[in-house]
């Protein structure tokens, strides 16, 4: 019963991870930038949420804080990154990490190295408890925010015009530029886009761990995982792979805490023996 | 006309012979082995400050650091110490392996008289080593492990902080009175370190001592930043209590889950630092904890203390900030009291039980066969947040741990609880 009950958790945990994974998977495969400032994006979420939310409420937080880091993520791709996309794709990388460095240190200059506190908005408290089973509301609520963004992502991607250029241009962009549609503006809209579903993320894990300067290096590398385990540049390899972490992660705990943390790493390890592009990876042209 | 020029030229000519005089009879002294003769006066007293700033402890040390610039720049005003002025080199110590770097760098590089801080306990079992090897003293401010303390004690380590017994002691004194532990059935979390290692050592051996049962106990890696599954874990087990044995962020992301599941189950813990319960926010604390140092302490000198943090951070000092604090001022007062910065002195001097201002009730002194600073403790009750006057007022002070009339060792390791055997000097 537990262990089913860990499996569930683990699942809810994991639609978190959707959230964001799926802005990494998204900017990784169009503009081929591993970024490694994603968390950071996350972390000044976090933040605008916790300046936001005294004077706007949590939902105020929630609706503008991901569009403040979108716009952030715009002035950045627009004056630096753009300039990276056609050289060496560990220039992107390096700056992208320059870039978490900084963002760490300036999150810690403005707010201070301690935590702040985030509280539950009132709205969210208690528990749902159906039979054996507890769940809290406000998880059941970032269950309803994750699957929302995975909808409305998936729409945008697939039922748009907008969509279909993103789609066209992580398939074949020298195809795309052939054909006369300027990808510039694609790209800033997508990373615009990745960043503000981590900045969600951020403002959605507020309440459960907290505001404080190294929550943006701490969430990456499961992130990355995430994203590698599910295959890189495939929309559903993230989500089906973010629930798997999440409830890999549930079944060790119950079995063997120590190696919580260190399950989906194992996990990732054994996926890549088998399938080296993760779960769903698509082949790449423009990489291959 | 000329003998003006004559006058004007000779003394400066005499000024260079004299300049260039005494700076060979300095080069010839200095190969002779008499620089402190030429030094002295100017030569400043380097303590140097080692402590996390950046990970799951930073924001506990972050306070450490900033209790200790508080003192040496309370000492530089007043006159420094044995008229020489004092330096703070800081420097963060990550993890175990970077603050063995960095100890090195402040030994060698720096010339620091002394090392303080740390609040990691493998870190700090790192510096200990250290320390010893170069033979210059480390106050060890923050980490709580026996070990430090017992099997892994040293001649050149002294502790301010208090150790895993004299927390989970201070707490299980009042736990024992309220009749908490006959018989209740405990769950443990514990972080998955030597710190997290050695808290639960000591406090399954208190509650089995006295009586309670084990339930279960999970380790946790640290910076976990989920705990529902844990939580979902205790709530099957339906426990009397729940103990924690985590640190800092850990500490603040437990607690904030915990009250978003709505548990019953009272809950405890083997050690306190405020700076994670303030990151909590009142609204999700709950429960009796034992501090080492509160700013809510009702004493004059402390009440002074924290007004003068107040005023030069803007925010009130917690328990790392008044330990780093107090392990300033107890190197520059045996400076003083020694007349010295020579490093075995400073050991016999400490050993012999020089006694030191703690802005508490009574005055502390190290313990000769450990290094442990016998002091005070409290139990702390988390405040009504209808009588919370701001976002760090938190905790009422219940009681002083021994209380007045009892011995300072009451809540200490015995000799046969925490074996140290210092070899001679």
């Amino acid at each position: 019963m537990l262990l089913l009950e860990q499996i569930a958790n683990g699942l809810l945990v994991g639609s978190y991870y959707i959230v964001l994974s799926l802005g990494l998977s998204l900017i990784f495969s169009l503009g081929g930038v591993v970024n490694l400032a994603h968390g950071a994006f996350y972390a000044v979420g976090a933040y605008l949420a916790y300046e936001i939310e005294r004077r706007l409420g949590f939902l105020g937080a929630m609706g503008l804080s991901p569009v403040g880091v979108a716009l952030i993520g715009i002035l950045i791709e627009r004056f630096a990154l753009r300039r990276l996309y056609s050289r060496d794709p560990m220039l992107g990388l390096l700056f992208t990490f320059g870039l978490a460095l900084t963002a760490e240190q300036s999150l810690r200059m403005i707010w201070g190295t301690t935590g702040l506190p985030f509280s539950l908005p009132e709205q969210l408290r208690g528990q749902l408890i159906l039979g054996d089973f507890i769940y809290s509301y406000y998880r059941l609520f970032v269950l309803a925010v994750a699957i929302t963004a995975v909808t409305g992502c998936w729409l945008l991607l697939n039922k748009t015009a907008f969509g279909m250029v993103v789609r066209a241009g992580v398939r074949d962009p020298e195809m795309v530029r052939a054909l006369g549609i300027s990808l510039r503006p694609i790209l800033t809209a997508v990373f615009a886009l990745g960043v503000a579903l981590a900045g969600l993320a951020g403002v959605l894990s507020a309440p459960l761990a907290g505001v404080q300067p190294a929550m943006g290096t701490e969430i990456l590398t499961a992130t990355f995982v995430v994203v590698v385990i599910g295959g890189l540049g495939s929309f559903w390899g993230v989500v089906i792979s973010g629930l798997l972490v999440g409830a890999v992660r549930g079944i060790t705990v119950y079995y063997y805490p120590p190696a919580a943390e260190a399950s989906m790493y194992l996990l990732m390890v054994l996926i890549l023996l088998f399938r080296p592009r993760g779960l769903m990876g698509e082949k790449f042209e423009k990489f291959e | 006309m000329s003998k003006k020029t004559e006058r004007t030229i000779a003394p400066g000519r005499r000024k260079l012979i004299k300049q260039t005089a005494t700076l060979t009879v300095a080069a010839a002294a200095a190969q002779f082995g008499f620089p402190s003769i030429l030094r002295a006066q100017s030569e400043a007293i380097r303590i140097g400050h080692i402590t996390p700033r950046t990970g799951f402890l930073g924001q506990v040390g972050e306070y450490g650091y900033k209790g200790a610039m508080l003192a040496v720049e309370e000492a530089n005003a007043a006159g420094g110490v044995l008229g020489r002025k004092v330096e703070m080199i800081a420097e963060d110590s990550v993890n175990p392996a970077t603050a063995v770097t960095k100890a090195n760098k402040l030994v060698e590089r720096d010339q620091v008289i002394c090392l303080i801080g740390e609040i990691s306990s493998a870190s700090g079992l790192a510096i200990g080593e250290q320390a010893q090897r170069y033979k210059i003293p480390f106050f060890n401010t923050g980490c709580n492990s026996d070990a430090l303390r017992g099997a892994n004690c040293k001649r050149y380590m002294f502790h301010i902080e208090g150790s895993n017994t004299m927390y989970t002691k201070t707490i299980g004194t009042w736990q024992l009175q309220k009749n908490l532990i006959r018989g209740a059935r405990w769950c443990f979390l514990t972080a998955d370190y030597a710190f997290g290692h050695d808290l639960y050592k000591v406090s399954s051996r208190f509650l089995e001592q006295n009586g309670g049962i084990i339930l279960n106990n999970d380790f946790v890696p640290t910076n976990t930043a989920d705990y529902s599954a844990y939580i979902l874990k205790i709530r099957q087990l339906k426990p009397d209590f729940v103990y924690l044995n985590l640190a800092g962020v850990d500490q603040t992301t437990f607690l904030k889950q915990y009250k978003e599941y709505g548990l019953p189950y009272q809950l405890a813990g083997g050690v306190m630092d405020t700076a994670p319960f303030w990151a909590t926010g009142l609204d999700a604390l709950s429960g009796h904890w034992q501090s080492l140092w509160y700013h809510g302490l009702n004493i004059p000198a402390s009440r002074a203390f924290t007004e003068r943090f107040v005023k030069k951070y803007g925010q009130p000092p917690e328990n790392q900030a008044w330990g780093d604090y107090i392990g300033v001022r107890i190197v520059l007062q045996t400076v003083a009291e020694t007349k010295g910065t020579e490093a075995a002195r400073i050991v016999q001097h400490l050993e012999k039980g020089a006694e030191f201002d703690l802005l508490k009730a009574r005055k502390g002194k190290f313990r000769d066969w450990d290094h442990q600073l016998l002091q005070e403790m409290y139990v702390v009750n988390v405040k009504d947040k209808s009588k919370s006057k701001d976002q760090w007022d938190i905790f009422d002070i219940v009681e002083t741990v021994p209380g007045p009339k009892e011995s300072l060792e009451l809540i200490q390791p015995t000799q046969q609880e925490n074996p140290c055997s210092l070899p001679a000097a």
